[in-house]
């Protein structure tokens, strides 16, 4: 890698001041940050790390409402969740390997967008809101596309806000090599309706399957998303799988997610 | 009770103590005073004429000692083919020249175009990016079919096309193969691929290169399966040093299935820069270097067809095969596709005419070579892969089609050259099916139906020839070296005893298996017995370790060696005892008379030989070492016969092995738990090409699958608990330990019955799909279902 200055502030305004320098980036579990820079394809004037900020290490669950600090790590929601949220739990639970689990954070995983993360379904799905440093930021217009999102330069995910949803399952279909979403379907029910997510499949990123939430808003079943499908146009094909077998895989996954919530 | 030491004995592997607890001393642990690194900038483009390339800016930065291009290697000899395959018109294989430095062309992603030597890798890898070039890109050789076509660009410019050689193997006779095809009652024909793979050890190569201009001698660490190979070809074709004047050390060595057979342009590189540099010169290969810098394997394609009369008896065999040699010749690389490959053509059937013809193709890609069975499982696949179809096709029960084919007498001359000295197929056909529980499928697979899954039995036989090789068989093939091995036993004053070995032991346990053969041939604790090896500086010269050979061919070296020691020592025991050396008995490392009670232990004799008071000095001298070179008088065959049982999910398409059997014949074992785990190991190694792993280029000649985010290694949820049984045994009838080596059976074996099973499947749920290329990953066998 490249040099680099590195910080770590203790709190979100000195994270804030020391990233107003110019190519100064964020740095949260690194997971992809840092393999990144081991390949020399970025080069950061300066690292602020934001793992050593108490407020974004918080988590607190106010009976419906699951906040999550930016800076808490998969394997911290895996447990903490487990009781108030088990869909969400089990999605942290299930992200890469422990390793990556125990380094990688909720907020760097958003705030990189990949398309292939879980935890945009997950946001998308739930209909969470990404708390900044200066803003509140509704999932539905954080999420613009591969690794690009709402938030503007130097702007730091503070914490997520996650709405409990009556019940909710995330079906993950992996990649044979990286064993990220080659399709994810992340469903959540709520008395305001059903939100239908799906990560890995669009070469626009993470996206509502509207369709299938009006189908299940109808009928929470399975078979109600019988003879629905997404367009293959706009999915990603590659070595691991064609625009087609995407598009089909999301029905699948739909279809266990609703199954599995029951 | 069962043994715990010696011969059929499974002590504990004694390495892993060191492995498992961070002792190990890998390539990477070593450091030299005053070592320099090096940084290969390599292509990123498949094919392009290099204009010219300006260091001039890079060398003026910091910590660089010096930049090497490719002119500074133009005095020195290319990295060299070891094997020439006559093609079928009588002529040589065209072989190009393969600089250790791209020099005016680049030939394929990832080939070496400067090399920047500096005080840290950081600062050699900052230099790097500051070297100019110029280069004109030409199109990318890619398929290997349009590499064929007459007015396909060409790899190397001054070869006369793509084409390394036109080969044919069997029967030569077109006329009379194609007569015998006519005849048929019914013919069977598969086209398919075999997909390329990249080894991908846990432990990427690493070399180091030292310079004492004190004594003028070079030492190169390597990661090497074959010290005394690499010496050999890096000195004798191109460095040109006496042999005399370099030490090879590969120390423990994390893993190489085949892909630290060769000769690497890196360790020529390190080994010249340190003279040049006038410091050590270290490099260590990162991952992603490795994607694109290690010889890759397999990558056929293939055409068979299988002729049987109205019985079903096999009456015909015929292959057409496309072999993808990359861009330059690596070091057994043609060797794979031809004699390691077409000689297998038969299997374990009586087939009585047998055509195997093979092309040779040079791509922009990475060289390939040898990988874990090496032609062999190229062989089996597609000959185990038509046999299932035809059994389709006729009806028939893939079991008893195989079993009514197999040969059944021994010795068996093939037609693809071999001769087969012992093997029993039915045998381990019938452990087969017991180990597989055949019986139960049929509920097994009423279960899964429950389930919503397709359940699917595959089954194939295989055979192997290995403990490579037989020297003057193999000369008169093409190879350019010997495949002897050798070792030297050293016996110590005190009775311990050191044995250098040639063979090269880097996952197969040999540090635990050569002492158990020893120490029970003298009657002696395994723990007095080490072995010794991957030291040329050490080490008598021996052709290391591949093709399953060591205990077959180096391990009958040590045999001979310790019955020189024994037959010596016996000559010492019977001057202290005053007796005949006719009649002197050795048992639990007793010397004794036969008829009396005088008996002298092993230490006293080793003692005497070492302080030679009372000793027969004008008859015997004193000492105790000796020195055998082993060269086998054939192959030897492990044969046998594996079974897989798949789900597959009928929505996605995702295959799960749910049982896997193995039946093996390896002639005797020395340590069963370590056979267990090699067999274990190459199963893994099979279910990953299978199900998984995919080398795949783009048509620019980009690999697509370069890091492990895109190339599928199998994990240990990916394949089951394996049924492995070994107790079929008929020992090979011309090494005085009756062994046949085991280390690439499951990988040679495995592939096609996981085929098998999902075609079976498939078609159990009423798809007809007949075949799917490897590896049969959710997508593919989606989009076969769906097709």
């Amino acid at each position: 890698m490249y040099e680099f200055e590195f910080e770590k502030p203790s709190t979100v305004a000195e994270a804030v001041a020391a990233l107003a320098d110019e190519d100064a980036q964020a740095l949260g579990g690194g997971q992809t940050l840092i393999p990144t820079l081991k390949q020399r394809l970025a080069m950061p004037s300066k690292l602020v790390s934001l793992t050593a900020i108490p407020q974004l290490k918080e988590l607190s669950d106010n009976g419906g409402m699951l906040t999550i600090g930016g800076a808490v790590t998969h394997a911290e929601v895996a447990e903490a969740a487990a009781a108030s949220y088990p869909a969400l739990a089990d999605l942290a639970g299930h992200i890469g390997d422990p390793a990556v689990r125990n380094r990688g954070t909720i907020g760097g995983s958003l705030a990189n967008n990949d398309p292939a993360a879980c935890y945009p379904a997950a946001a998308l799905g739930s209909g969470a809101t990404i708390v900044t440093n200066t803003r509140e930021i509704p999932s539905d217009e954080y999420f613009q596309g591969l690794f690009d999102t709402a938030l503007n330069e130097g702007e730091i995910i503070t914490a997520v806000r996650f709405p409990v949803p009556e019940k909710a399952n995330y079906q993950k279909f992996l990649q044979p090599a990286s064993r990220f979403a080659l399709v994810g379907v992340f469903v959540a029910k709520y008395a305001a309706g059903v939100r239908v997510a799906v990560t890995g499949a669009s070469e626009e990123g993470v996206f509502r399957w509207r369709e299938a939430e009006a189908a299940l808003d109808a009928s929470f079943a399975p078979d109600a998303l019988d003879g629905l499908s997404v367009d293959a146009g706009g999915m990603i094909g590659d070595l691991h799988g064609s625009k087609e077998y995407r598009a089909h895989l999301v029905g699948v996954m739909a279809k266990r997610a609703v199954a599995a919530a029951g | 009770m069962p043994k715990d030491q010696g011969i059929g004995a499974s002590p504990k592997r004694r390495e892993d103590v060191r492995f498992l607890t961070g002792a190990g001393n890998y390539t990477d642990d070593i450091n030299v005073n005053g070592q320099a690194y090096v940084h290969f900038l390599r292509a990123d483009v498949a094919h392009a004429t290099i204009n010219s390339i300006d260091t001039s800016a890079a060398a003026e930065m910091p910590g660089v000692v010096k930049i090497f291009t490719g002119a500074d290697f133009a005095e020195v000899g290319g990295i060299p083919c070891g094997w020439g395959v006559t093609d079928r018109h009588g002529n040589p294989q065209q072989e190009p020249r393969h600089p250790i430095i791209a020099h005016d062309t680049i030939r394929h992603v990832g080939e070496i175009v400067a090399a920047v030597v500096a005080d840290t890798l950081e600062q050699a890898r900052d230099a790097a990016e500051a070297i100019e070039f110029s280069l004109s890109d030409k199109p990318a050789v890619v398929d290997m079919a349009a590499a064929l076509a007459e007015d396909a660009t060409k790899v190397h410019e001054d070869l006369t096309s793509n084409l390394c050689y036109d080969w044919v193997f069997g029967n030569p006779d077109d006329d009379a193969v194609q007569a015998a095809f006519d005849s048929a009652a019914h013919v069977t024909t598969l086209e398919l691929v075999n997909n390329r793979l990249v080894a991908n050890p846990m432990e990427p190569r690493v070399a180091i290169g030292d310079y004492s201009r004190a004594t003028d001698e070079y030492t190169l660490h390597t990661t090497s399966q074959n010290p005394h190979v690499i010496r050999l070809l890096m000195c004798a074709f191109v460095l040109g040093l006496p042999e005399h004047k370099v030490r090879v050390i590969a120390p423990d060595v994390g893993g190489g299935f085949g892909s630290k057979i060769f000769h690497y342009a890196e360790e020529a590189f390190c080994t010249f820069a340190a003279k040049a540099c006038g410091r050590a010169v270290k490099w260590t290969s990162t991952r992603a270097e490795a994607f694109i810098s290690d010889a890759h394997g397999r990558d056929h394609v293939t055409k068979i067809e299988l002729a049987l009369d109205g019985d079903n008896n096999f009456t015909a065999l015929r292959t057409n095969t496309m072999a993808n040699m990359g861009a330059y010749l690596s070091t057994f690389s043609t060797s794979v596709p031809s004699y390691l490959h077409g000689t297998l053509m038969a299997g374990n059937y009586k087939t009585p005419i047998v055509q195997v013809n093979v092309k040779t193709v040079f791509t922009n890609t990475v060289p390939v070579d040898a990988y874990r069975g090496a032609g062999r499982p190229e062989a089996t696949f597609q000959l185990e892969r038509v046999i299932d179809k035809a059994a389709r096709e006729l009806g028939a029960d893939p079991i008893a089609l195989r079993r009514q084919n197999f040969i059944t007498e021994f010795p068996y001359e093939t037609p693809v050259a071999l001769t087969y000295d012992t093997g029993d197929y039915v045998a381990t056909m019938d452990k087969l099916e017991q180990v597989a529980d055949v019986a139960g499928f049929a509920a097994r697979r009423a279960e899964s139906e429950k389930n919503g899954k397709l359940r699917g039995f595959g089954i194939n036989c295989y055979i192997e020839a290995c403990g490579i090789a037989p020297s003057n068989i193999v000369g008169m093939l093409g190879a350019r070296a010997g495949l002897y091995d050798a070792a030297t036993v050293r016996v110590n004053a005190t009775g311990s005893i050191s044995v250098m070995v040639g063979a090269h032991a880097h996952g197969q346990g040999h540090e635990t298996t050569f002492p158990q053969v020893v120490a029970d041939m003298i009657g002696i604790d395994e723990s007095m017995v080490d072995i010794v090896h991957g030291d040329t500086g050490r080490v008598p010269f021996g052709m290391g370790t591949y093709g399953s050979r060591s205990i077959a061919v180096c391990g009958s070296a040590m045999v001979r060696a310790t019955e020189k020691i024994i037959a010596k020592a016996k000559k010492i025991a019977a001057h202290l005892m005053e007796a005949s050396d006719a009649d002197i008995e050795l048992k639990d490392g007793q010397f004794t008379v036969a008829g009396t009670d005088k008996s002298v232990a092993w230490g006293d004799v080793c003692l005497t030989a070492y302080v030679p008071h009372n000793y027969p000095l004008e008859e015997l001298e004193p000492g105790l070492e000796e020195t055998a070179f082993y060269d086998p008088a054939n192959f030897t065959y492990p044969a046998g016969a594996y079974a897989c049982e798949v789900e597959v999910d009928p929505d996605t398409g995702k295959v799960s092995i749910e049982r896997f059997s193995a039946a093996d014949d390896f002639g005797n074992i020395i340590n069963p738990m370590i056979v267990d785990g090699q067999v274990h190991g190459g199963l893994g190694q099979g279910i990953g090409q299978a199900l998984l792993e995919n080398a795949a280029y783009d048509e620019d000649g980009q690999l697509l699958s370069a890091s492990f985010m895109d190339y599928a290694m199998p994990r240990a949820d990916d394949v089951p608990f394996y049924q492995v049984d070994h107790s079929c045994q008929t020992p090979c009838t011309h090494n005085p330990l009756g062994v046949k080596g085991c280390g690439e059976a499951g990988a040679i074996g495995s592939p096609p019955a996981v085929v098998n099973a999902v075609i079976d499947a498939l078609q159990s749920g009423g798809k007809n799909v007949t075949h799917i290329d490897m590896p049969l990953s959710p997508a593919r066998v989606w989009a076969a279902m769906n097709g």
